[in-house]
């Protein structure tokens, strides 16, 4: 069984139900929340996102989550970021001319190279790399679901999966007990749900 | 690259699927849910649903089916039909839908694209484009429709994927009305112009009749979208990739 609720952070990002009934499905008991308190409490945090990485950089700032986030972090919290939830936690992002991400893991999210087709949507494989982390080690391999047209570097602190677009970019990371994937584990059917279901038990 | 989609399209009216979905071992054969369960157990990297008859009155009921579909489909739901603002975008998105498609209404209003685009990101906004072509035009010209094909708009339709990418669409669906309801394959020609022109992913739609008629529009398109195909329990989605990884066509493995 899971230990506790998981905080899945509502700060406007478009795909939130998706996140908590997929959740839901693996069996967690989850409360959505945007208080800031609440974030800083929790044991699990989950960190969805669509859209652009400014804007919601900007929305978990205005709203007192990026600094709550931190802060549980600090005290050992698991986070799983998801898509823009993985772009906010680098410094940088070249979307909209330039943003500042949260700066927890140094790098810049730049733009996939011209000559492929932008948005990157639809199924790719992807490749463990780096430590071999048992939340994402059986991900090797198999197609998962991705939405996005910027990228974290290949050579990202942590990272523990890659898939290419163009140029290999950062599919997924580990530090400590931070986790962050650019696909939508959401939406990678039973891939996705088994990731989702490693993360709440972890 | 990612994998070339396989993408069942359901017609629904009133929260039910409109033509018969003729699947083996369904309890009820109307029910959208149970259908797009059953293509998601197939292996369908998406599902999309078009609201034929999208009305005011009618909106809590799509809104019901999205929410009820997104409880137990986990691959992507991209729902379309009787979208005409920023609310209604948010509504469906907000329901569980992952992308939203708008076509008449982005027509009548090409800026509302922007403002779509600007929401949620341009990869959860769908244009769909529905084209006829014009009679002995050569080079070939195509001309868009709206209201399910049946008005024409005077607007030139290559020139009107160019616009939408360029105002933020993050994929185009593209239907050649000409080829819809045939089975006669898709207009090969239309594809190859329309993906050669944008940068954005295209999904194929109208006039499939076989799994070769994939194949044929997966040699240009992104994505192939279609619909009775599978609805008469002619193919399952499982076959209609076999077939296209055997042509060397990258799609997923089935689960």
């Amino acid at each position: 069984m899971t230990q506790g609720a998981i905080a899945l952070v509502d700060y406007g990002a478009g795909n939130l139900r998706s996140v908590e009934n997929a959740l839901r499905e693996v069996g967690a008991d989850v409360v959505v929340t945007r208080d800031p308190d609440v974030v800083r409490r929790a044991g699990r945090i989950v960190v969805p996102g669509q859209g652009s990485m400014p804007a919601c950089a900007d929305a978990m700032r205005a709203s007192g989550v990026a600094d709550a986030l931190v802060e549980a972090l600090g005290r050992g919290a698991r986070m799983l970021g998801i898509c823009v939830g993985l772009q906010v936690l680098f410094e940088k992002g070249e979307e909209a001319g330039g943003a500042r991400g949260l700066g927890i893991i140094p790098g810049t999210v730049a733009r996939l190279p011209p000559g492929v087709k932008l948005p990157n949507i639809g199924w790719s494989p992807v490749r463990a790399v780096g430590s071999r982390h048992p939340l994402f080690a059986p991900l090797d391999g198999q197609y998962v679901y991705f939405a996005h047209s910027f990228a974290a570097p290949a050579d990202a602190e942590g990272v523990e999966l890659l898939a290419e677009h163009g140029r290999p970019y950062c599919a997924a990371l580990a530090r400590g007990d931070l986790f962050a994937v650019q696909f939508h584990p959401e939406k990678s059917q039973k891939v996705g749900l088994s990731l989702l279901d490693r993360f709440v038990r972890l | 690259m990612p994998a070339k989609r396989i993408i069942p399209c359901l017609d629904v009216k009133g929260g039910r699927v409109v033509k018969g979905v003729k699947f083996l071992n369904l309890r009820d054969a109307g029910d959208p849910v149970e259908a797009a369960s059953r293509y998601d157990a197939q292996g369908a990297d998406e599902v999309t649903y078009l609201d034929i008859a999208a009305t005011l009155e009618n909106r809590g009921t799509l809104l019901d089916l999205v929410s009820r579909t997104a409880a137990r489909v986990f691959a992507p739901l991209t729902v379309g039909g009787g979208v005409r603002s920023e609310a209604d975008f948010v509504a469906l998105l907000r329901a569980g839908a992952d992308k939203v498609s708008v076509n008449s209404s982005a027509v009548a209003d090409p800026e509302l694209v922007d403002r779509l685009s600007a929401i949620a990101g341009a990869q959860a906004l769908v244009v769909a484009v529905d084209v006829k072509r014009r009679a002995g035009t050569r080079p070939t010209e195509w001309e868009v429709h709206v209201a399910g094909g049946s008005r024409p708009t005077g607007r030139e339709g290559i020139a009107w994927v160019r616009e939408v990418a360029r105002r933020g669409a993050g994929e185009i669906l593209l239907t050649s009305m000409d080829r819809d309801g045939t089975r006669a394959g898709y207009d090969l020609e239309l594809l190859e112009r329309v993906c050669g022109e944008v940068e954005v992913p295209v999904i194929a739609s109208g006039g499939v009749g076989s799994l070769e008629h994939l194949a044929e529009g997966l040699r240009f398109a992104d994505a192939a979208l279609a619909a009775s195909i599978f609805h008469d329990g002619q193919h399952t989605v499982g076959e209609a990739k076999a077939f296209l990884a055997a042509r060397g066509i990258e799609v997923r493995p089935c689960p």
